[in-house]
């Protein structure tokens, strides 16, 4: 594996080390994004959300997008990590970050790492509200 | 033929895997797979949408099934 490139599915997200893990001598800029348990949806309260995961294919669909953004916007390093299990509000749940020379080819990577991300590994997330639980996006 | 279900396909079906060459034929394509699932778990109709993986890979609806692949049912995904 490349290693340029970081792909993790983990327990729990470390939200200080991306920095270091995405520096490098040749990036003038490095962009990161967390995805994070927000309170509500649609006015209501959710308690956790629930993360699981088709493993090996996830893996392999993350470093495939990674690739893919290292080929489109010339970048020194890419991360794309995601945790599974149960997520209280506010916890971080998904970190993607790329460096690269300048500012605008991290920037326009992490925005795709992250929407690639959601439409294609397979990773299902269910909403614990307080008297259900309801997986998100299964239902049109 | 063993089917790996995880998310609400695990929830419909009640189990982590499925057979779905019980006491029938096996599937031998993806879109076989696909509506053998439907006729078994008509709530699979109702979903967003419905892949197929085939050895960890989003498979077309005209790959074949093979006994050694691993085959995995992927509702609609949500991560993120």
């Amino acid at each position: 594996m490349d290693k340029n490139i970081i792909i993790e599915i983990v327990g729990d997200i470390d939200v200080a080390k991306v920095y270091s893990e995405l520096s490098h001598p040749r990036s003038g800029g490095i962009c990161v994004f967390f995805g994070a348990v927000r309170e509500f949806t649609q006015s209501e309260e959710v308690i956790a959300l629930e993360f699981e995961t088709y493993k090996n294919m996830a893996l392999k669909e993350m470093d495939k997008i990674a690739k893919e953004a290292v080929e489109k916007w010339d970048l020194n390093k890419v991360v794309i990590r995601h945790a599974v299990g149960k997520k209280k509000v506010e916890e971080p749940v998904v970190v993607v970050g790329a460096s690269s020379a300048h500012r605008d080819g991290c920037f326009e990577a992490c925005r795709f790492l992250i929407d690639t991300l959601k439409k294609r590994v397979p990773i299902w997330k269910k909403e614990i509200f307080k008297n259900k639980k309801v997986w998100v996006s299964a239902h049109p | 033929m063993e089917v790996l279900l995880f998310g609400i396909a695990k929830d419909i079906v009640g189990r982590s895997s499925w057979y779905p060459n019980e006491g029938d034929e096996t599937p031998a394509t993806v879109s076989e797979l696909k509506e053998r699932l439907k006729k078994s778990f008509p709530e699979f109709g109702k979903l967003t949408s419905l892949a197929v993986a085939v050895n960890s890979e989003y498979a077309e609806d005209s790959v074949s099934l093979g006994q050694n692949d691993e085959i995995a049912i992927i509702p609609p995904v949500s991560g993120g």
